[in-house]
């Protein structure tokens, strides 16, 4: 074990790095190909970015699913944090079984049944209460809400469970009252998971399709929606521009964000190492 | 609130400002309430309640108008009520030998590459904790990257790659042998499937071994057992939670999948998802869909159950 690096473990890593890898780096490198036939090398060129910028359509898409993406993060980042104080923290309450489920069950369900079960209740609603009148953002955004919660509840309770309590038990023995101890010392302590929890709700609510596909509207194409529409008929080089940009973004940002936490952790070490001195 | 602001109010203070006070008092006094009320509540109209609409859509009868279903209750006169229940949508879906063979082919399918999945992700997982420090969370991030760029997109590169004139076949030709059909066959939506849940697999598995008591195989091999014996009798056993938890990661939600049978597979390859949803957009008959959902929902709740009750034991058993 020790020095010893064996061959076939490394090699089976080797292959699969290259093979999450190697078709995004080929979406990449035919996005500048010149030839319509994307994978047909024409010659390199960048005129599917300009034609791609000049598409009315696509900036509508990319505003309508941003919009959708951020009202979706926020709500689903509280939703999700008071779900997962509530499980960690309350102890056992009536309904604790069938809430924990509910909480959980949307992190596995098919998105297929997710998308249905939540347009036909949009539509009894509509038929009941008048309410919601028309399917587009709305609808996206509470169905995206609904399965967002569950994933920032899940990082929050696990947080909260890895979290000492001697702080906010501190605070309570100094006289602090529960919501005190709350706001003051647990949401804070939180921060950082709920800031993960806000990431991930943002980009679960970019990437979806079904759902999104079912409980839309006339009107209200997102960007998932557009790129599936335009892709179901083959390849098209515009698209490979597209997702060029978006492994762009996404790759610069997980980079940055893995960097700084990175950072991060080795002060924290270097801290810790030093108190150790110190004592 | 339409009540103007300055209407009659004891010494300069607001209607606004009362209920400030009084929001605030609420707040203070019965958060814990409040807590638990509003994602709770979220949950059974926006989760729980719907299914029991798909359920009640699944036992009536389809006809043209809008919604495209019968009533489950009918008033025919002064309080007398007509309930409508019928099982034909499932009994369609059982003599059918097309929804039959589809869910078979889609249990064939997502079993097949949780397989793949494992005998791929295993080593992957192995390799990445096995290494130093740095090295682990470059490998890391390298796995967990594609979780943030667009699944859809992934996908789609693979179209590129697949394509009778595409990446593999002009190997294969400059081989000097004949391009074989892989674009719109089950091979491609095979390779789909564990392209895009094998990270689903190694994220369990990783932080499964992670805890493993390493030493426990340093004493087997000072003993003098064989690798293959270590491996067998201790290494995979303790694995075994992380294996569970990948596995039912994979094959859950690859069984409902939609998007890569119909981007990899076209019509070629039947799966459930597809199904449903052609049912529901291109034939409209939503008391079919809606039974087809629930059929799939059937055949998923037990390993859905396994992976809560894996999931709640790792959250709280800390």
């Amino acid at each position: 074990m020790n020095g010893k690096r064996p061959v076939f473990l490394w090699s089976v890593l080797i292959f699969g790095i290259a093979f999450l890898y190697v078709p995004m780096l080929l979406l990449v490198i035919y996005s500048f190909n010149s030839s319509r036939i994307v994978p047909i090398w024409g010659g390199f060129s960048t005129k599917w970015y300009g034609e791609l910028f000049d598409s009315p359509e696509i900036w509508e898409a990319v505003s309508l699913s941003l919009k959708i993406a951020t009202v979706n993060a926020c709500f689903a980042t509280i939703l999700g944090t008071l779900a997962g104080l509530a499980l960690v923290r309350f102890g056992r309450f009536k309904g604790r079984t069938l809430f924990s489920g509910m909480i959980s069950a949307p992190l596995v369900m098919p998105e297929v049944i997710t998308g249905l079960s939540l347009l036909l209740l949009f539509i009894t609603m509509q038929e009941f209460i008048g309410w919601p009148d028309q399917r587009g953002f709305t609808t996206i955004t509470i169905a995206h809400i609904t399965f967002s919660m569950a994933y920032v509840a899940v990082i929050i309770q696990s947080r909260l469970s890895g979290m000492a309590q001697d702080l906010e038990e501190a605070a309570q023995d100094l006289g602090a009252k529960p919501f005190r101890v709350l706001t003051d010392i647990t949401l804070p302590l939180l921060a950082p998971g709920m800031l993960a929890g806000w990431l991930l709700s943002f980009t679960l609510s970019l990437d979806d399709l079904i759902i999104a596909s079912f409980v839309t509207g006339p009107g209200a194409v997102t960007l998932p929606i557009l790129i599936y529409s335009r892709v179901k008929l083959g390849l098209r080089p515009d698209i490979n521009a597209l997702a060029t940009i978006i492994i762009l973004v996404v790759a610069i940002g997980v980079i940055v964000a893995g960097y700084i936490m990175l950072r991060q952790q080795k002060q924290r070490e270097r801290e810790q190492s030093m108190t150790a001195n110190e004592s | 609130m339409s009540v103007p602001a300055e209407t009659v109010l004891p010494a300069g203070q607001s209607l606004g400002f009362r209920l400030r006070r009084r929001l605030l008092y609420l707040v203070q006094h019965h958060w814990r309430g409040l807590v638990l009320v509003i994602p709770f509540g979220w949950l059974l109209i926006f989760f729980l309640a719907p299914f029991f609409i798909v359920l009640k859509i699944s036992v009536a009868e389809a006809i043209i108008a809008s919604p495209p279903f019968t009533p489950m209750i009918d008033w025919v006169s002064d309080g007398i009520m007509h309930v409508r229940i019928v099982i034909d949508n499932y009994a369609y879906l059982w003599e059918d030998d097309l929804y039959v063979n589809t869910y078979l082919n889609s249990i064939k399918i997502s079993t097949i590459s949780t397989i793949l999945c494992l005998l791929l992700g295993y080593p992957i997982a192995y390799a990445i904790v096995r290494s130093s420090h740095t090295t682990k969370h470059i490998l890391l991030m390298l796995i967990i990257l594609p979780f943030w760029t667009s699944f859809l997109l992934r996908v789609y590169a693979w179209m590129g790659i697949l394509a009778d004139q595409g990446l593999i076949n002009d190997f294969i030709r400059w081989l000097g042998y004949e391009p074989i059909r892989l674009l719109y066959t089950q091979t491609a939506v095979y390779i789909g499937i564990v392209y895009t849940y094998v990270p689903f697999m190694i994220l369990p598995l990783y932080a499964n071994m992670e805890k493993l008591d390493w030493e426990l195989l340093e004493a087997a091999a000072d003993l003098g057992a064989r690798p293959m014996t270590t491996f067998f009798t201790i290494t995979l056993p303790m694995t075994l939670p992380g294996i569970i938890a990948g596995s039912l990661l994979v094959f859950i939600p690859a069984t409902g999948e939609y998007v890569i049978p119909d981007l990899l597979g076209g019509g070629n390859v039947l799966m459930i998802g597809r199904v449903l949803y052609n049912e529901f957009n291109a034939n409209v008959d939503w008391p079919v869909a809606s039974a087809v959902a629930i059929a799939l929902l059937l055949v998923l709740v037990l390993p859905m159950m396994l992976y809560q009750h894996i999931q709640g034991k790792q959250v709280e058993g800390k």
